[in-house]
């Protein structure tokens, strides 16, 4: 009897499993909001910027139906994994660490990390210059783990939950360097009204034992039939020009990288 | 359930740990240094004296601590007339920030705690003191206050727990207490179960050893108060 109610149970089961396997047509999307110019919330509480529009564009792609869900990078994973949502559109970077938990897709773009310095504080970065230097990073990021890692004895490493604080912060005076994604600080700092005071300095970061293989969505492990819908789906904008209109309404370089 | 993570970083669990206590510590020691003057001056009788201890203590219990936290860390350092003053190596260090709030949130409370004791003390008792001839500061001294400390004990020992628990605010502007800590741990091995479980257990532990000290100090000072043994 017993072993009947555990053979229905577990038919049920498959049978649920089996009905996830067809094609997503609602799909719940995690997204940060606090990261110009790839996902920032405007004056009146609208999601914005590259990776938002990415979302829309797959989801268009894959005829699904899409609700995008602000999350705080903190606990973008752990809310992933607790069927908060269904992917993560959020700049996220395919690392080992990341690959333990959930599965990810093709890069949908990448680009180098570097640090920036106020105009005219003169920090060069060399491990004698970078001694007792205080850093601004993003908490869990991939250049959190690079500055630990390769800095971290140098340096001290002050995390924040989301790249604005850390902004706020170097403006006020509390860092002497940040330490972000290229095109982040970018546009979302240094071209911006309060970050006019500071620069990029020393060089871009590639190096993929740190920085990944470039941004990917993630989804559960279970999921791999939304991962190869979302992979199919940045092929197909990329061969049929939206990713190119997506790309030049933010950039004026090619964000795909090699 | 993977506790790798949390053994392997618990190093870090422990220095986060030490800020916690440092902080709650230092905090305690100068609420409390702050809040028998400011119960005193909150219990004058004119309005003058009573008005701004009043409004301290009112501004301090009506708003949230993480907003008073937000207002002394972002908030202040986004004046250039701050960021250009003498206070500004001390209030751009969180750790500062993070004492100064936590000091003043838990100077109003207590202040607000011992301010209550003092207006229960019996008029029997002061009118005592007064026919024996005290001064009134040596009634403060040798009546009002000691009875009042005993009657505000349990009352406090409550407001340290507060703090306590408080503090973890303190991971929110880029400190690594132990909440922070758990935090980190969390944000590289994504186990927030576990990271957050551990943070939780040391909190019991501090507060299980705040209860016990709090139980012999009340079973010191209330001695008379048992019955007696026959």
């Amino acid at each position: 009897m017993h072993k009947l109610i555990i053979t229905a149970f577990t038919a049920v089961l498959l049978a649920g499993g089996a009905a996830q396997a067809k094609e997503w047509t609602k799909i719940r999307i995690g997204v940060e909001g606090a990261y110009p110019p790839f996902s920032s919330m405007t004056e009146d509480g609208e999601l914005q910027g590259f990776d938002i529009d990415i979302a829309h564009a797959l989801c268009a792609q894959i005829n699904a139906e899409c609700t995008l869900v602000p999350q705080d990078w903190d606990g973008i994973i752990p809310a992933l994994l607790a069927r908060k949502y269904d992917a993560i559109i959020a700049s996220m970077s395919i690392t080992e660490e990341r690959k333990k938990k959930v599965n990810f897709t093709n890069k949908y773009y990448q680009t180098p990390a570097r640090f920036a310095r106020r105009k005219g504080s003169g920090i060069e970065v060399s491990a004698a210059d970078l001694k007792g230097r205080k850093v601004g990073v993003q908490r869990a990021t991939i250049h959190d783990g690079f500055l630990t890692e390769v800095f971290g004895d140098e340096v001290e490493v002050v995390r924040y939950g989301s790249q604005d604080e850390a902004y706020l912060d170097a403006v006020s005076g509390r860092l002497d360097l940040l330490m972000a994604d290229s095109v982040a600080l970018m546009d979302g700092f240094l071209n911006t009204e309060q970050g006019g005071d500071w620069e990029f300095v020393g060089p871009p970061y590639t190096d993929v034992k740190y920085f990944g293989e470039g941004a990917g969505i993630a989804v559960r492990k279970r999921d791999n039939d939304l991962r190869e819908q979302l992979n199919a789906a940045i092929d197909a904008i990329r061969a049929n020009g939206v990713y190119r209109q997506i790309n030049e309404k933010y950039f004026d370089f090619d964000i795909y990288g090699n | 359930m993977d506790f790798a993570a949390i053994i392997g970083n618990l190093d870090l669990y422990l220095q986060g740990l030490w800020v916690t206590v440092q902080l709650v510590a230092l905090a305690l020691v100068i609420g409390l240094a702050l809040a028998v003057p400011l119960a005193l001056a909150a219990s004058a009788r004119r309005v003058w004296v009573n008005f701004l201890p009043h409004a301290f203590i009112y501004c301090f219990r009506g708003t949230p601590l993480l907003v008073q936290i937000y207002l002394i860390y972002y908030g202040l350092g986004q004046f250039a007339a701050v960021r250009e003053s003498f206070l500004w190596p001390v209030l751009s260090e969180a750790y500062w920030c993070a004492l100064i709030s936590f000091a003043l949130n838990t100077a109003a409370y207590t202040g607000e705690i011992i301010r209550g004791a003092m207006a229960q003390t019996p008029a029997g008792e002061i009118e005592a003191a007064r026919a024996c001839g005290m001064s009134p500061a040596m009634t403060y001294r040798r009546v009002i206050l000691p009875s009042a400390f005993r009657r505000a004990l349990p009352a406090y020992g409550n407001e340290v727990i507060f703090m306590l628990h408080g503090s973890a605010l303190a991971g929110i502007i880029t400190i690594v207490d132990l909440f922070g800590a758990a935090r980190i741990v969390n944000s590289r091995h994504f186990v927030p179960f576990e990271s957050y479980i551990t943070a939780g257990f040391f909190y019991l532990c501090m507060t299980f050893l705040i209860v016990w000290a709090f139980k012999f100090i009340e079973r010191h000072w209330h001695a008379h108060l048992k019955p007696l043994r026959g």
